[in-house]
């Protein structure tokens, strides 16, 4: 599969979401077919279509103290936070072409991230009934997203440095009493994440560039 | 014409009304967006079928809807 990868460094939540609209009408437009938003958050708060606000365990006023937004999105799922520490990758994918199957792209998403971190040793993977992935109990990717006749946004993040793990506790992630791991986390070591960004980049595309591959 | 909740994926067997872009009695468009609906982890869109008034609204927002159950329907 031909894809589009656009890397927007680190940006805040705001301006990211508006490139990924402009994208979404490119690819319904057919201009591109399928394209791949890469990006760091700035410390942001989501809240989705679940929309569950009392998941937010803190006062407005401590999270502007911490300079931490929050977006009310159309993603599914519930509360999630997101910062520099982590990868996202907001799929624009047009599953005309692919499979109309929400929940073969949500595994295939899950299968991505799996695969991403066994390269570094760590064996990831998913629970029964819960949708991300996870080492353990504790949890190493989120995924939420959203379609629009069949086309794909929003997508998935991936806990890279630790340092950004304590700002999940500011929420329920997902609505659940869940802990949260970080690849730094389980590998004991720091790292330097534009290395591991570039590192994920490449997996995307062994991943998707060949015959698409579903859940593994 | 019935507006039906259609096939989603594999062990998708049902989704939740998110939210109406039309209320009963209002004209809409073929292709304009009708209805959001959630799963778990994904919010879809159903767009109208035909153009016409949205003359029935069989589950409100907040219902479960089954795949395959009428979710309107459009004269």
């Amino acid at each position: 599969m031909e894809f589009e990868i656009f890397d927007l460094g680190q940006v805040g939540f705001g301006k990211a979401w508006r490139f990924q609209k402009d994208i979404f009408r490119i690819v319904q437009s057919d201009l591109f077919r399928h394209v791949l938003v890469l990006c760091r958050h700035d410390p942001v708060i989501t809240v989705g279509r679940r929309n569950v606000n009392k998941n937010i365990k803190v006062p407005r006023k401590e999270l502007r103290k911490k300079r931490i937004s929050v977006y009310e999105i159309e993603r599914g799922g519930d509360v999630t936070y997101h910062g520099p520490g982590q990868i996202t990758a907001y799929p624009v994918f047009n599953l005309n072409y692919i499979k109309k199957d929400i929940h073969f792209f949500l595994r295939s998403l899950e299968g991505l991230a799996m695969d991403f971190f066994r390269g570094f040793g760590i064996k990831a993977d998913r629970r029964e009934g819960l949708t991300g992935v996870w080492v353990d109990n504790r949890k190493i990717a989120s995924v939420g997203i959203a379609v629009r006749n069949w086309i794909t946004f929003h997508g998935m993040s991936l806990n890279i440095k630790k340092t950004d793990l304590d700002n999940f506790s500011l929420i329920r992630p997902c609505g659940m009493d869940i802990q949260m791991t970080s690849l730094e986390t389980q590998l004991k070591n720091e790292l330097d994440i534009d290395k591991v960004n570039a590192a994920f980049k490449e997996k995307c595309r062994e991943f998707w560039g060949g015959p698409w591959r579903g859940p593994r | 014409m019935k507006v039906v909740l259609p096939e989603l994926g594999e062990g998708i067997e049902s989704a939740t009304v998110s939210y109406w872009f039309f209320q009963k009695g209002e004209k809409v468009n073929e292709k304009d967006d009708l209805v959001e609906l959630t799963t778990d982890k994904a919010t879809f869109n159903l767009p109208s079928p035909c153009a016409g008034t949205l003359t029935e609204v069989f589950f409100e927002e907040g219902s479960t809807v089954n795949i395959g159950e009428t979710l309107a329907i459009i004269d």
